[in-house]
């Protein structure tokens, strides 16, 4: 579904991702991590389209077709779908109104026909149960006033709605208390499907507990230095990155890094 | 910032859709203003003496003033004797008295601009009464608003029909020496709508009118009274629209409501003149005098604004509070891109006890727009317990526009309460990127974001206008980028 060869990234003048490669099929659930300021994020951004990242060379093909030509509507349209670290507020727009409009733009582009305000309603509130939302969420501008975890519940409902092929999930994790990332781990589960994959980017070993990915990368550096199933991500969580970013260096098991 | 300027540009420069002329012969009158001028106009309509004289007043005030300069805006001397001051589609010298009678290419006219006249007033429910240049062609509905005793029709004809409510009411909120341009227009204006609503009587549907400019060098001074009779209540909009045109044109208009005694005024304009072209060629010079008297207890005034045209925006729609317990508003959305300037705002004087007002000012900058908002509130020491809540926003995109707040406060009575709140903000790369990463379009995310920075305005719009004032905004500002 997604093949990314040999990618550089620049921001600015400076190199953030210096040659990534990744398959990604259908149906597999691939988790990225590493320490702050290894790319991790700009990979996500860079995937649907966002503005400022310069691509120096390699590509990113995504259903057969170059993404890269794409505009981030389009890579929507197209099934592409980012859940954001930090979703912004639009004060005045209607939540339901903005998931609406998406959804039918995806929906047309595919020739599908609109869904009406009452088709829609219907939809959203049955979602909305899943994230555990209450209804007057619906009359909320889009994240105005939302607190940490309602934002991250938001994104996550979005995703159930909009039914991407290829989600991505920038730091999901991030910002949220337990009980808050079980739900969201249990809407994303909810979302698991062989037609669709998921590329998770997190710092924390933690989000992994609850949702079980098929492959871990390490992004260290502007570079996937190492790739594994999901012991490596609880290897990490026990050596911390030190002994990966600097292999001459480690001594011993440093946990405390990870959260540094 | 990330996202191209060559979007930004290519989304700003968004043409004008209403830019053409019609090919009607019109009566006009030769450029150049002086007292033969205004007895000629004065004559033309048939008027009774006192309003000659009232017009001659007017002019030889007008010539002592200076030309006002305080304002935040950069205007290219005016000649004023280029302009003519009066032109009239010509026809047939009755005027029609049903859309048949109307000159085909009239209509053809309203109907580019997306008012489909005759469709839109049944559809809607919206008596039309349609000011081609300076002669009013067209009114819908005469019928049914005459059976509720309403009155509305174009001023000259209330000046025919009506002289006793003309000499008591015109001039009686905004004085023929008011300012510059009131006295101008009190000289020479041609026509306009008058609306009248007795006692007790809830108008049976939304008035509107649509003001159009045609006649190149043409000046277009109209005259508006509403006068709400005790107990009564009117909602009435006005919508404004020019053909595209290389030289500036004056439109300075007055419009003055009396609210007697529990009446309830709602005024609510979707202007729309043309705004000059990308380089700040062109376009209406768009001085207005707007004000209204809430004249009697329990009286309220409601001023709703969108303006999105024009090259200059010089207007202040405003409340006298005089009545006990009464009420103004103003909510406003002022939308400047290229070179357009907005100087606008509003005054609320408070006179009467426990009276109340609320502005709401929304303005949106792009391109090198320069959008200001200019705002008076006023309480004076009878005014015991008044109140006000100003909030004031504005939005920019792009960083070659400016946005600026001149509040004026003077209270004169300790019991008042005053608020004001201010807020500038821009449309940020990450909202739009948040948009379209959901699949929605740059132009929808734009025109989302800043609707909804607009939703506090556009809500007291009448429905069927407020879903126009949306589109109109989508259309003058598709996809500029914060």
């Amino acid at each position: 579904m997604l093949s990314i060869k040999d990618l550089h990234v620049n921001v600015g003048d400076k190199e953030i991702l210096k040659g990534i490669s990744l398959e990604i099929h259908a149906g597999e659930v691939h988790a990225i991590m590493g320490p702050n300021g290894s790319g991790k994020s700009t990979l996500s951004q860079v995937l649907a389209g966002r503005d400022g990242y310069e691509v120096v060379s390699g590509s990113i093909t995504y259903k057969d077709q170059d993404i890269l030509a794409l505009s981030p509507e389009e890579r929507a349209r197209e099934g592409v779908f980012l859940a954001l670290q930090y979703p912004v507020e639009i004060p005045g727009v209607n939540n339901v109104y903005l998931l609406k409009a998406g959804l039918n733009a995806i929906r047309k582009h595919r020739g599908l026909s609109e869904l009406d305000a009452f088709e829609f309603l219907t939809l959203i509130k049955e979602k909305m149960k899943l994230m555990q939302m209450d209804e007057s969420f619906l009359n909320r501008g889009v994240n105005e006033g939302f607190s940490g975890g309602e934002k991250k519940r938001n994104e996550i409902l979005q995703m159930a709605i909009l039914e991407p092929s290829l989600a991505l999930l920038d730091e999901t994790d991030s910002g949220l208390d337990i009980d808050a990332l079980k739900i969201v781990a249990n809407g994303v589960n909810s979302l698991r499907s062989p037609e669709r994959a998921i590329l998770m980017v997190t710092h924390y070993q933690r989000l992994l507990d609850y949702i079980t990915p098929d492959y871990v990368h390490v992004l260290a550096g502007g570079k996937i230095i190492k790739s594994g199933d999901k012991s490596l991500a609880l290897e990490l969580e026990k050596r911390g990155y030190d002994w990966l970013t600097h292999p001459q260096s480690q001594k011993g098991t440093t946990t405390g890094a990870i959260g540094a | 910032m990330s996202t191209t300027p060559h979007d930004l540009e290519e989304l700003v420069t968004q043409k004008y859709r209403h830019g053409f002329v019609t090919d009607i012969e019109s009566d006009t009158l030769a450029p150049g203003l002086d007292e033969n001028v205004i007895r000629h106009i004065s004559r033309i309509k048939k008027e009774p003496d006192f309003l000659l004289q009232w017009r001659l007043n007017a002019y030889r005030h007008w010539l002592t003033m200076p030309t006002p300069n305080w304002a935040h805006l950069k205007i290219a001397p005016i000649d004023y004797q280029a302009i003519s001051y009066y032109s009239a589609p010509k026809a047939r010298t009755d005027a029609p008295k049903s859309l048949d009678e109307v000159d085909p290419k009239l209509l053809e006219t309203y109907d580019k601009l997306g008012i489909p006249l005759h469709e839109r007033a049944r559809l809607a429910g919206v008596a039309v009464d349609a000011v081609f240049d300076s002669v009013s062609v067209a009114t819908t509905f005469k019928d049914r608003l005459a059976k509720a005793g309403v009155v509305f029709c174009s001023f000259s004809d209330a000046v025919q029909h009506h002289p006793e409510l003309i000499e008591r009411y015109l001039g009686s909120v905004v004085p023929h020496g008011d300012n510059y341009f009131a006295a101008l227009n009190s000289a020479v204006f041609t026509d306009g709508s008058f609306v009248y609503i007795p006692k007790g009587v809830r108008c049976p549907m939304e008035l509107s009118t649509y003001f159009r400019i045609n006649a190149a060098n043409t000046g277009q001074f109209e005259r508006t009274l509403i006068i709400a009779d005790e107990g009564s209540t009117v909602s009435y909009l006005e919508g404004c629209t020019a053909p595209m045109r290389d030289e500036n044109q004056l439109h300075a208009a007055v419009v003055e409501l009396v609210a007697l005694k529990d009446a309830n005024i709602k005024y609510s304009t979707v202007q729309n003149w043309y705004p000059g072209d990308e380089n700040g060629l062109g376009g209406i010079y768009n001085f207005v005098t707007k004000r209204g008297d809430c004249r009697g207890a329990n009286s309220k005034i409601s001023w709703t604004q969108v303006e999105t045209g024009s090259a200059i925006t010089w207007k202040y729609p405003s409340c006298i509070l005089t009545g006990d317990n009464s009420v103004g508003e103003f909510y406003s959305v002022a939308l400047t891109n290229h070179y357009q300037q907005a100087d606008t705002g509003t005054k609320m004087i408070h006179i009467g006890r426990n009276t109340k007002s609320t502005i709401v000012s929304k303005g949106i900058s792009a391109g090198h727009g320069q959008n200001c908002y200019r705002g008076l509130v006023k309480i004076l020491p009878g005014a015991e317990g008044a109140r006000n809540y100003t909030q004031c926003d504005s939005l920019l995109m792009g960083d070659r526009c400016g946005a600026h707040t001149f509040p004026y406060i003077e209270v004169k009575n300790s019991t008042a309460s005053v608020e004001h709140e201010a807020s500038t903000s821009k449309i940020s790369d990450d909202q739009l990127f948040y948009c379209r990463s959901r699949g929605i379009s740059q132009e929808d995310a734009v025109s989302m974001i800043v609707n909804g920075f607009c939703k506090a305005v556009f809500k007291e719009l009448p429905m069927e206008f407020a879903v126009e004032a949306q589109n109109l905004l989508s259309v003058s500002l598709e996809g500029a980028v914060g």
